[in-house]
């Protein structure tokens, strides 16, 4: 556990560290997604098995408890109580309709391309 | 005493980070009663119960916050824990690069102008167009580049979470109706569109979907810092 842990703060520190140090547009947590996944396949080229070990486990209960790490964000919410009582409509359509046409248009093309491709 | 004890424990962050985590129990036990049901969702439903328990106590945010920072400092990790399930699919996610990169890039633009163009055409302010821009990318990202265009930072967290809280009720049912079988293409469309709540969501209906939807979420948290700066001076003045 302990471990898997500091593998994954690990990863996104050297994250942290690229994106600011080189400039890069991508944020430091995706970097090091991409870091963890480069290195995992480093490691199964040399005999190191993924499925079961500690950095898999971790990995997995952490993601199993995706949802609670985004409540103290949405709790935020209670600060805007007055600008959403004033635009809150507008907001609201907005999110509502922007998130059906993104669902739309994405499962679209992906369908679109991958029969064309296929 | 005990009133004293109260005024004592509601400052601390042990009380707030345990309100947290505790009503978070309480709505993920609601949402397997529900069977998964997608309108319980527990995101929205544990923001719901601490925010009335916020409004009760006279709780100010940056007190809660002050205990939940530890929750929310985890966001980091989970999206390099992301890794895992990528790798694990890889040959699965190389065999759509195609169809992923077309979809990625036509969906980004999508999110942004279809959010900014409503709420402009319903007379939304100019800061709460620039800080509505980034809504489907995760909050971190998000919040980023909501302040470097001149919205309101902590508004677009909130933005954020709604997004993923609508996109997460909505995509099953809309999926279903579709006919939609690939769970490829539906997870990708759930990250891409509402980030790591989707992405949650997308794990609970199918571990393919799972992978997609982190995969998605990641590339557009690269993707919309790109393009929000382009699009944005075109539509907001």
């Amino acid at each position: 556990m302990l471990r898997g842990l500091f593998i994954l703060l690990l990863c996104q520190l050297l994250g942290e560290i690229a994106a600011r140090g080189l400039d890069l547009p991508a944020p430091g947590p995706v970097i090091g997604l991409a870091l963890l996944a480069g290195g995992l396949a480093l490691n199964a080229r040399r005999g190191g098995v993924v499925e079961g070990g500690e950095i898999d486990r971790t990995a997995t209960a952490l993601l199993g408890s995706l949802s609670l790490l985004f409540v103290p964000a949405g709790v935020g919410v209670v600060q805007y109580f007055d600008l959403l009582a004033a635009q809150g409509l507008a907001l609201g359509v907005a999110l509502v309709a922007s998130t059906v046409l993104t669902l739309l248009a994405t499962v679209g093309v992906f369908l679109a391309v991958k029969r064309r491709t296929a | 005493m005990t009133w004293r004890l109260w005024v004592y424990l509601q400052t601390t962050p042990l009380f707030w980070l345990t309100a947290t985590v505790g009503a978070f129990l309480v709505a993920d036990y609601a949402a397997q009663r529900a069977r998964r049901h997608p309108l319980v969702n527990p995101v929205l439903i544990s923001v719901a119960l601490v925010a009335i328990l916020l409004k009760l106590t006279h709780t100010t945010y940056a007190t809660y916050f002050d205990g939940a920072k530890f929750v929310h400092f985890l966001l980091g990790p989970a999206t390099v824990a992301l890794g895992v399930p990528l790798y694990k699919n890889f040959a699965l996610v190389r065999a759509n690069a195609l169809p992923m990169a077309a979809a990625l890039l036509v969906g980004a633009v999508v999110a942004i102008v279809s959010a900014v163009g409503v709420a402009a055409m319903l007379g939304a302010t100019r800061e709460a167009l620039i800080s509505l821009a980034p809504k489907s990318v995760t909050a971190g990202v998000a919040m980023a580049v909501s302040e470097k265009l001149g919205g309101l930072p902590p508004l677009t967290a909130v933005l954020v979470i709604l997004t993923g809280v609508i996109g997460a009720v909505i995509v099953t049912p809309l999926m279903n109706a579709l006919g939609v079988r690939d769970y490829a293409a539906r997870g990708f469309a759930a990250g891409l569109a509402s980030h790591g709540i989707g992405t949650a969501r997308a794990f609970a209906v199918d571990p393919v979907a799972g992978v997609f939807a982190g995969v998605a979420m990641g590339l557009n948290a690269v993707v919309t810092p790109a393009l929000a700066p382009l699009i944005l001076p075109l539509m907001v003045r």
